[in-house]
């Protein structure tokens, strides 16, 4: 499986992270490595496996509906790169 | 000897007595610190002060019981409320939790002094401690090598004596690849039987918060105060928990241990067979019965683990974006760009590799081929571990397939190949000091059936008695 | 409208629903509180923390589920939904993708007297997002703000089949889907503060045409005046695109409020890949049959029931029955109203006519209203026992509805005891006749309409106060004399 820089790049779009040209060569190198060696699996036949999701047989864990103290304002916010008025600020969306 | 020598239990058993105070402990570690740290270099950040203040609280105290009024360190992907908490990232410089983890909570309430946060791989993806966004961490048994990873800073420390304990996570085997490269106990028990709430996830699936310790019962006297159930963890399981000393000492006669063939072969290096055979003998020599067995998916572990962590890790990983906390770049035109560029300059490599490569594996188009035909290898994997424990109380193996590399000599780990497996099943295992090459210790990896962390420590602490391994120590004195 | 074509719509709604706590952690659930103050390190997307399932937003959706006759899934489990977003703070949504807990169930609208099914496809749980303040326009504010308190709000996710094929239909079923909510008391289902949201799925195709046409999701509706007029919007808009021999482009719209029209919205990314995967955080929802009926047993009456035992019970039509159960508080009032003075078809008429009238002109709901059953129903009493006429009780209903007072005081205190006293009256009619000698001719001669004006005359001397009947009465015996 060969991955292109192409390829490595619009899955950085996805990730929302930017890549240097030097990244996405070793990484499109790397990961198709990985992938190869992933190839292996292919040796099984996994029809009718059930896909593990949980290792635990654990199954409606759930917590009643009462209300539990939250942070405040402040340290919510205490780790805010930017705040305003009581809010994170962001650059603008488009 | 000096104070920071104590194992655990001893110094217990003097503060408790009043021989000696939670602040000369302190003292005797921190001037150990002073000493070795610029050698190793495990921690990131280091709450000497806090820690001096909660000593003195404590020698108040009337009494002194259990962990109090010990040393310890705490990996740095554990919440420490009001310390910085960087999974030694730089995303995350500055980062400080509003929150415990629930696993310091517990040590912190149990009275265990925090001296400090240890190095890491960075957020755990790698297997040196040399993919930590800061520092590289050294071995105490040979500084030019690897301290192992990604749990590196929490076994350099306890190995150099600079903590008595740490607490550390395993994902694919971090915290015992580092144990087993530094000659240390460390134990990564069951899924959800520690809580992973505040343990920062990268495979929430396979993360599990366990500990690094200098020997078997220092590890299940910490075991006691960390197990147990959590509300705000929804895989925390709700069994009782023992007391893991009550394990300790029994005799292992008509114990039934496995080896798993596929962990003995070709890619294991002379030298780590020849040892963990020779331990495999001492185990019969201690009335075990011991067998050949087979793992047989054991070869898939590995690209399994790859692919599962991965893409879970890039949804886990997604919530860094320079919005709420951790590295911000500058303000960029709009909000895409900054998040993608605060991501880009914020996390280091193999971080980004890792993530793109999750995205990849969850995209719809390869979803089948990769993420869904690894979970249904995951389940022939664990089914391997369900028959052997039909037969078998537990198994044995190497931890690692080599001793500690030397800074630089892999890119490529495939160290994790042992490890992995009992990540994907979910089940408890442990690495113990098994023996020497080379001047490098060797670990001996024991895996056993869920909740079955007492078979392990009953076995684990049979061999360290009849063994000097445990006592010995890397030299480290200029 | 649409001739030879044919619309066919689908709705995704969004309703939030009104638990203690939120969906996954134990803060609070606000409206209009300080920003970020109802947070917790999982609301703040911070590492580490874990989401633990709300048991009430299980129980919540099986209600849904069973009042919307679905299946309830025996297994159900949450799946990540990744995509980045300055109000998702862990940039993934939990949210469930193929194991939701309820499918294959239907809402029934009445059309013009024509009852018609509407599938449900299906009914999943996920967790709302924060929200983001912007400093002045979306298009041009240099940034926006962050406000999580929102985040985490448990959702139900309801999607509709493509069954609805007109404007009028996508209001009905919302107005209906609205009233089952609002009977299940899961949510308070307020379109314009957005605890009810509504997407439309639209396309178009040539009447007796099988295959779907190309279809655009439309955005932001606001209110079912919003969803009904976009919706129209959009079909002609497509069926114009289509006349002129045009290509229709599968894509999100969004409904513009002040032009009245429906706008492209720019595409973030082509085709966003959401890499949805089993949450591993949250173990599966396992729905034993017990559980299923432990929750069916709770179901309140729900609007078809409330409205067959209106039609059955009380005689009424089935419009009036079908407007008494658009919303609970209605209903309430009615049934209420009913069990102290039982004469539904005379609430009802006062439930949906004066009633309903005051409350629209002042723009305020039922239960902020000061008439209360009982009082409407004393009100109705006097009106029976002669105290007051039909025309007065109108005016003592407004003064009732203003003021908060009881009709006997109103009327006591405004002397508008009606005068049943026939000489009193006889005195006023002959007084209107004596007045009036061309209408008098007017009715000798054969035309009717000249008796409502002289009753009309009478009324307004007595100020109102008189017995209409009485007046009547009297006015026909003086003018049937010789």
């Amino acid at each position: 499986m060969a991955l292109t820089e192409k390829d490595v790049e619009r899955l950085a779009v996805l990730a929302r992270i930017n890549l240097t040209a030097e990244e996405k060569e070793t990484f499109a190198r790397q990961m198709s490595s990985i992938l190869d060696s992933a190839a292996v699996l292919d040796e099984l036949s996994t029809d009718g496996i059930e896909p593990l999701i949980y290792v635990l047989s654990q199954h409606n864990v759930m917590r009643d509906d009462k209300v539990r103290p939250s942070l405040t304002n402040d340290e919510a916010l205490a780790n805010a790169p930017l705040k305003e008025d009581a809010m994170f600020k962001v650059p603008r969306l488009i | 000897m000096n104070l920071y020598q104590l194992t655990v239990y001893k110094a217990a058993e003097m503060l408790a007595r009043r021989e000696i105070t939670a602040q000369e402990v302190l003292e005797s570690i921190s001037r150990r610190i002073d000493l070795v740290e610029n050698k190793i270099k495990a921690f990131i950040t280091l709450t000497l002060d806090q820690a001096e203040k909660k000593a003195g609280d404590l020698d108040g105290r009337n009494e002194i019981t259990g962990l109090a009024g010990i040393p310890c360190g705490v990996q740095d992907n554990l919440c420490t409320r009001g310390v910085t908490t960087t999974c030694a990232s730089k995303m995350l410089e500055g980062f400080i939790p509003p929150y415990d983890a629930t696993a310091v909570g517990r040590l912190k309430a149990a009275g265990a002094v925090m001296v400090g946060k240890l190095n890491m791989d960075e957020f755990g993806i790698g297997g040196s401690t040399e993919k930590s966004g800061f520092h590289s961490t050294n071995n105490p048994w040979d500084p030019t090598r690897v301290a192992g990873g990604s749990s590196g800073g929490a076994a350099a420390a306890v190995a150099a004596g600079e903590v008595y304990y740490a607490l550390a996570s395993d994902t694919g085997g971090s915290l015992r690849q580092s144990a087993a490269y530094c000659g240390v106990v460390g134990m990564r028990p069951t899924y959800g039987r520690v809580s992973r709430y505040g343990l920062v996830a990268v495979a929430s699936s396979m993360d599990q918060v366990g500990l690094v310790a200098r020997n078997v019962t220092d590890c299940a006297l910490v075991l006691n105060v960390i197990c147990g159930y959590d509300d705000l963890d929804s895989n925390s399981l709700e069994a009782e928990v023992p007391d893991y000393r009550n394990y300790l000492g029994h005799s292992l006669k008509g114990m039934r241990i496995g080896f798993p063939r596929e962990y003995l072969q070709n890619d294991v290096d002379g030298p780590v067979r020849e040892a963990v055979k020779k331990a495999l003998l001492k185990y019969e020599e201690l009335g075990a019965v011991v067998e050949e067995t087979s793992l047989p998916h054991s070869k898939y572990a590995l690209p399994v683990f790859r692919l599962l962590a991965s893409a879970e890790a890039s949804s886990n990983l997604a919530r860094f974006d320079g919005v709420r906390y951790g590295h911000r770049d500058e303000e960029a035109g709009d909000i895409a760009e900054m998040m993608s560029s605060s991501r880009g300059r914020g996390l280091g490599p193999e971080v980004k590799r890792n993530i793109l490569l999750g995205t990849y594996v969850l995209s719809k188009e390869h979803y089948d081929a990769y993420y869904l035909r690894a979970m249904k290898v995951r389940r022939l994997i664990k089914e391997d571990f369900d028959r052997a424990f039909e037969k078998y109380d537990l198994l044995v193996a190497p931890t690692t397939v080599a001793v500690a590399f030397s800074h630089g000599e892999r890119n490529e780990d495939l160290s994790g190949m042992l490890t992995v497996p009992a990540s994907l099943a979910g089940i408890p295992a442990m690495s113990i000091p098994g023996g020497m090459v080379d001047g490098l210790p060797v670990g001996l990896q024991l895996m056993g059936p869920a909740l079955a962390e007492g078979t392990l420590l009953r076995a684990a602490y049979a061999f360290e008695q009849a063994t000097d391994y445990h006592l010995r120590t890397p030299v480290l004195e200029v | 409208m649409t001739g030879k074509y044919e619309a066919v719509i689908g709705l995704e709604v969004h309703v939030e629903l009104k638990t203690n706590a939120k969906a996954f952690c134990g803060c609070e659930l606000s409206f209009g509180a300080l920003p970020n103050s109802h947070v917790c390190p999982g609301c703040l997307g911070m590492p580490g923390a874990i989401p633990v399932l709300n048991r009430e937003l299980v129980e919540y959706a099986i209600k849904t589920g069973l009042a919307l006759n679905c299946q309830i899934a025996g297994y159900c489990r949450f799946d990540r939904k990744n995509y980045f977003y300055p109000d998702l703070p862990t940039n993934y949504q939990i949210s469930q993708l193929d194991l939701p807990i309820a499918s294959a169930g239907y809402l029934e609208i009445e059309n013009e007297g024509v009852k018609k099914k509407i599938g449900i496809n299906r009914v999943h749980m996920e967790e709302d997002a924060g929200k983001l303040v912007h400093q002045g326009s979306i298009m041009t504010t240099p940034y926006s703000l962050v406000d999580l308190n929102r985040a985490g709000t448990p959702l139900l996710e309801i999607v509709s089949e493509p069954d609805i094929r007109s404007p009028r239909e996508a209001s009905m079923y919302m107005e209906k889907l609205r009233s089952i909510l609002l009977f299940l008391g899961v949510s308070d289902c307020k379109m314009e503060e957005g605890s009810l949201r509504c997407d439309a799925n639209i396309s178009v195709r040539p009447r007796g045409r099988e295959r779907l046409g190309t279809r655009t999701e439309i955005k932001n509706l606001n209110s079912f005046r919003s969803l009904e007029r976009a919706v129209e919007y959009e079909i002609k808009r497509q069926i114009e695109v289509l006349e002129d021999g045009g290509e229709l482009v599968q894509e999100t719209r969004t409904w513009d409020e002040d032009r009245q029209v429906t706008l492209s919205m720019r595409s973030k990314e082509e085709a966003e890949d959401y890499r949805y995967f089993p949450d591993p955080d949250l173990p599966p929802v396992i729905i034993d049959r017990e559980w299923i009926e432990r929750v069916r047993e709770t179901l309140p009456e729900l609007p078809d029931q409330a409205r067959e035992r209106l039609i059955t019970e009380h005689n009424l039509s089935s419009y009036d029955a079908n407007l008494l159960t658009m919303s609970k508080e209605v209903l309430d009032f009615f049934d209420a109203c009913v069990a102290e003075y039982n004469e539904p078809k005379l609430i009802a008429n006062w439930v949906m006519g004066e009633l309903s009238r005051l409350l629209n002109q002042n723009n305020m709901e039922i239960k902020d209203c000061r008439i209360t059953p009982s009082s409407l129903a004393d009100m109705l009493k006097l009106l029976e026992q002669g105290t007051i006429s039909g025309k007065i009780a109108k005016v003592v209903f407004e003064e009732m509805f203003n003021t908060g007072d009881a009709p006997e005081k109103i009327v006591k205190d405004r002397g508008l005891i009606q005068i049943s006293d026939e000489s009193a009256i006889k005195a006023i009619v002959d007084e209107v006749i004596a007045g009036n000698p061309k209408v008098v001719e007017d009715f000798k001669n054969g035309k009717g309409k000249a008796l409502g004006f002289l009753v009309g005359q009478v009324m307004k001397a007595s100020k109102g106060k008189a017995n209409p009947e009485v007046v009547n009465r009297l006015l026909k015996e003086e003018l049937s004399r010789p």
